[in-house]
Order: structure tokens, then C-alpha cells, then sequence
């Protein structure tokens, strides 16, 4: 896959992670799998079922970001949505049918290993009822040529919490690895306390950090947020991704966390990478979506 | 790396709450024996009303918090405290600031599509 590859999905909202080097993996000899060069893609917060003056184009957005991904020379091995797949309702009914709608649409998706895992939108007012019913359990795990991916549900609780339940797993999970493997954590919400007075924040994220500090190689991918974030807690470098229904501002960077409006001059301004491609758009990539795979 | 302060949180349901955070402490004890002034407020999606409060450095309050609909969150991050507002209790918070400022919550149980304009302040000015 070639860099203008990588800068022409982004410019629609996903995020392209690549997974190279894998130090300390592939020459192991106690059994774990050895590990080769891959890439995969994020998308999140598609927010299926948004209508609003943030994002007139809400209707044909996701579909321009699936064929973008369809276009890629090189398919990614899989794919992952860190959450949001819908925008929230009240109504059982049509949170059902959004999410019927969101699964059509992404099946038309080449790369058929597509993970998913629900944001608060799709699952925090009926602890995760129906997004179950569409994809399945909230948290899991998986393996991918010797890196260790773990989804980590912080939504299906509408206070933010992972729970005690998903923590004793996670630990248990955690515990049948070698502190080298390398982890990849995906979540919706930072685990870390980003900007608690916008509600950015994990309640109980601290915990599920601490289980992971342990681990020399641990990244986290996580949405949320609409936008590019990067941030080290300790080791762990933690990374969100942009958005493909509208951007938000800043972290406490204005009042209230209000989305940033639609420029009609530059529609997908915000949701990919266009926002940052001025600022040598490879360096940052490089930057925030290398140390993963490289470590 | 931003410090989580998960630990400093405590869940507080209905019942009488001091913050002894930094930006609040107690100032005298005249001032612990008057009986503060209380300050009704609701929540509901997707607001709390009043959402602006007024307050004196100094002064005694209790919010008295009813929710109307919803177990609505109340996280106030700079007080590294944060109250469950249950529908059918009153949650009274007792406030005494030490200093003039502005003191954000937000409401951090994700209640539906609003919910993140759900947020509010107190105002604290200087003390007469």
C-alpha cells in the first residue's frame, strides 16, 4: 500500500493502521505466532441515522467511505468500526432498524473480516440489547499474526463503565499472554481521563489501564471524540480516530462540545484527513498509527 | 498523561454532601452553624434547570437536585466528585466556595440524543 493510498482513505474519515515490525515477535521461540506486516482499517463514529446541519451528506457519507476502502489497491486484512455505528434514538423500534441499516450497508465492505463494537449511541440506553442482536457480544478478543487485539466495551453502561465483570476477563485475557506480545486495545471512549468535563473519559478506565501497564507493548485505538487525538499514559500510546458524520472541537478547547459546522465549500472538512494534511500529513501518521505495530 | 480521578470520585445518592475538594472548604465556625441556603434544581433530558448558579466565596448552599426522568449523571471534574441523580429522590449537594471562579458539571450518564448538551456551572463572586 502506497502513502497516497493511506492520505486518500483518511481524507474520508478512517483511520489506516499499519502493523510492521512487530519487534520482539517474530523470532520467538516459545510458541507464540510469529508475526509478518499487515495493515488494517479503522473507521468510526459513523452515527447511521444522524440528521442534522452538521452533516447534510449524512446519507451518502458512510457509503463514500466504504467505496474509498473498496478502492484501496491493497485490501486491508480487516477491518474494525470503534463504535457509533449509529446515532442514537429513544425508540427500540428504529434503533433496530438504523442498526439493520448500518449492517447492509458495510456488507457491501470487499474485506469481509470486519470487527465491530458499539459506541454509547448504539448501546447505552438499552445496555446494549440490540446492537447484540445485530453483531454480536460487546467485548471479545482476537488474535492477527501475533498481535493480540482486545475490544473493550465501555458504553453498554451508560455511566461509562467497564464493570467489574469486563475487567475480570480482561485480566484473565491479559494473563495468557507474554508481557511482550504485542496488545492492541480497541474501545470507543478513551480509557484515560481526556476531558471529563466534556464527558471524555472512561469511569472506571483507570482500572483497565493499570491491567495493561504491565504489557511493554500496548496501543489503543478508540473513537468518541471525532477527531485525531494522541496520548501517552505511560507506555501506552493511545489514539483516536476521526469521525465520519461530523468533527467536534478540541479538547476543552470551547465551552461546550458542540460539533463543528459544516463548511459547504469543503464538505468532508474535519472527518478525514484533510484537516491535518497541510501539517505533513505522513509525519503525523507515522507519528500516531506506526508505534502499534512497530513496537 | 492527565491523572484519572476515578479514586477521588465518590457516588453520593441522596444524601447530605460536603465537597472537600480544594477549591471548597469549610471557613469558620459561625459559618458551619448558619444554615445554608438552599437552591432547588431539576434534571431532565437534556438539562438541568437553573443550569447557571450564582454563588458567594464562602457562602453555604445545598443544591437540592430532583431528576425527572432519568438516572441523570452530575460530574463536577474540578471537585473530582460526581452524584447519580435517581428520579423519585432529592440528591442535596452541599457547596462552600473559598474562592471566586466558575465550577463546570455535566451530566455523565448518556441519556439520549442531547445528551451532550447537558452540562451546567456554578458562579462563584467574591464575597460581599
Amino acid at each position: 500500500m502506497q502513502r497516497r493510498d493511506f492520505i486518500a482513505l483518511t481524507a474520508l474519515g478512517g483511520g489506516a493502521v499499519f502493523a510492521s515490525g512487530l519487534a520482539g515477535c517474530a523470532t520467538r521461540a516459545d510458541g507464540m505466532a510469529a508475526a509478518s506486516d499487515f495493515y488494517f482499517v479503522q473507521l468510526s463514529d459513523t452515527h447511521w441515522g444522524y440528521q442534522g446541519p452538521a452533516n447534510p451528506d449524512a446519507a451518502v457519507t458512510l457509503r463514500k467511505a466504504v467505496a474509498t476502502v473498496n478502492a484501496l489497491p491493497t485490501p486491508p486484512e480487516f477491518i474494525v468500526f470503534t463504535g457509533d455505528l449509529t446515532h442514537t434514538t429513544d425508540d427500540p423500534v428504529e434503533r433496530r432498524r438504523r442498526l439493520a441499516e448500518f449492517k447492509t450497508i458495510v456488507a457491501d465492505l470487499k474485506v469481509k473480516t470486519v470487527r465491530f463494537m458499539p459506541g454509547e449511541h448504539d448501546a447505552s440506553l438499552d445496555r446494549g440489547a440490540a446492537y447484540k442482536e445485530h453483531f454480536g457480544e460487546t467485548f471479545y478478543a482476537f488474535d492477527h499474526k501475533g498481535v493480540h487485539f482486545i475490544a473493550v466495551d465501555n458504553v453498554s453502561d451508560p455511566g461509562a463503565k467497564i464493570g467489574d465483570e469486563q475487567l475480570a476477563w480482561l485480566r484473565a485475557d491479559l494473563a495468557r499472554f507474554d508481557k511482550q506480545t504485542p496488545i492492541v486495545v480497541l474501545t470507543h471512549r478513551p480509557l484515560f481521563d481526556l476531558a471529563p468535563k466534556w464527558d471524555w473519559a472512561t469511569r472506571d478506565g483507570a482500572q483497565a489501564i493499570e491491567l495493561l501497564m504491565p504489557h511493554a507493548n500496548v496501543t489503543v485505538f478508540y473513537g468518541h471524540i471525532h477527531q485525531e487525538h494522541h496520548q501517552m499514559t505511560g507506555h501506552i500510546a493511545h489514539h483516536s480516530a476521526k469521525s465520519l458524520i461530523f468533527p467536534l472541537p478540541a479538547p476543552g478547547s470551547q465551552p461546550n462540545r458542540t460539533p463543528l459546522p459544516w463548511d459547504a465549500s469543503a464538505p468532508y472538512k474535519g472527518l478525514g484527513f484533510r484537516e491535518i494534511e497541510a501539517e505533513a500529513a505522513g509525519n503525523a501518521l507515522k507519528v500516531t498509527e506506526f508505534p502499534v505495530v512497530r513496537a | 498523561m492527565t491523572a484519572p480521578h476515578t479514586g477521588r470520585r465518590r457516588a453520593l445518592r441522596g444524601v447530605f454532601a460536603f465537597a472537600g475538594a480544594a477549591a471548597l472548604v469549610r471557613t469558620g465556625l459561625a459559618q458551619q452553624t448558619a444554615e445554608p441556603r438552599v437552591i432547588e434544581m431539576t434534571a431532565h433530558r437534556f438539562a438541568y434547570e437553573p443550569n447557571e448558579i450564582a454563588l458567594r466565596a464562602g457562602e453555604r448552599v445545598v443544591v437540592a437536585i430532583r431528576s425527572l426522568d432519568f438516572v441523570h449523571g452530575m460530574n463536577i471534574p474540578d471537585l473530582g466528585m460526581r452524584l447519580d441523580l435517581v428520579p423519585g429522590r432529592v440528591t442535596r449537594l452541599e457547596l462552600q466556595p473559598k474562592a471566586p471562579g466558575t465550577i463546570d458539571f455535566v451530566c455523565d450518564n448518556f441519556c439520549g440524543d442531547g445528551h451532550e448538551q447537558m452540562h451546567g456551572r456554578f458562579v462563584v463572586s467574591a464575597s460581599r
